[in-house]
């Protein structure tokens, strides 16, 4: 599956849905829309991984990336990941300890 | 032995199609379930790797993929790049070496390039039963 891309508003934050695969091929898309939300001028950008099969460290880069973007811009930003494999290749490049991440839309929009 | 062998331009595109392929050979190897992320996410990175080493320097030859199913599932991938850049610092590289416990990187013996070769277990219980 390929990426598929939505937005909506929850509780001021604008929560970009992520769906499919996350790679070096799709990544690039994902942080265009990221570039598109922040320089729109939402102060909130929330990513949420949940339909997420598959991300590579293309991916994990655009997410660091979007991070610095985002503070840069002024806006807060959050990653939803709650799937172990996911979250496993944040453990093991550490990027858990850089990456504010939430297990649920509802605990990053609360935050 | 069997092998099966891909070739492909180095463009991301292909990348998924080499992951996909990769994943069908390493479950029909006798890989475990438990395991097979961790092959894809692999198989993935190395691609992805060749794929950005050809690009760096403009090179259009195909990057070599070849998943061999014997006592173990092993992966080779080769590209063919004149890049000075090595596996050591990016975000890629620690993934490699954090998920495949027999990962060996080394220049090619013919010319420039290197080869990437990754290996996993197989269960032999699983090898019988094809």
């Amino acid at each position: 599956m390929e990426l598929s891309l939505a937005t909506r508003v929850v509780a001021a934050h604008t929560v970009l849905e992520v769906g499919g695969e996350v790679d070096v091929y799709t990544a690039p898309k994902l942080r265009e829309r990221i570039g598109e939300l922040l320089e729109s001028g939402v102060t909130a950008v929330v990513v949420d991984l949940a339909r997420v099969d598959f991300m590579d460290s293309t991916g994990l880069g655009v997410l660091v990336g979007a991070q610095r973007r985002a503070r840069t811009a002024g806006a807060t930003f959050g990653v939803v990941c709650s799937r172990e494999s996911l979250l496993k290749i944040f453990r093991i490049t550490a990027l858990d300890q850089v990456l504010p991440l939430y297990p649920s839309v509802d605990a990053a929009t609360a935050s | 032995m069997a092998t099966v062998r891909l070739e492909f331009t180095p463009e991301p595109a292909h990348v998924r199609t080499a992951r996909l392929v990769g994943v069908a050979v390493a479950r029909r190897a006798g890989v475990p379930d438990d395991q097979l992320d961790e092959v894809r996410l692999a198989i993935g990175e190395a691609c992805a790797r060749a794929v950005a080493r050809h690009q760096r320097v403009g090179l259009r030859d195909v990057v070599s993929v070849a998943f061999s199913d014997g006592d173990r599932y092993v992966v080779q991938v080769w590209d063919h790049a004149d890049d000075e850049e090595q596996i050591t610092v990016d975000v890629s590289a620690s993934l490699l070496q954090a998920i495949v416990k027999d990962l060996q990187v080394r220049p090619l013996e013919g010319g420039p390039g290197t080869e990437v070769q990754m290996a996993w277990p197989v269960r032999r219980a699983s090898r019988l039963g094809r």
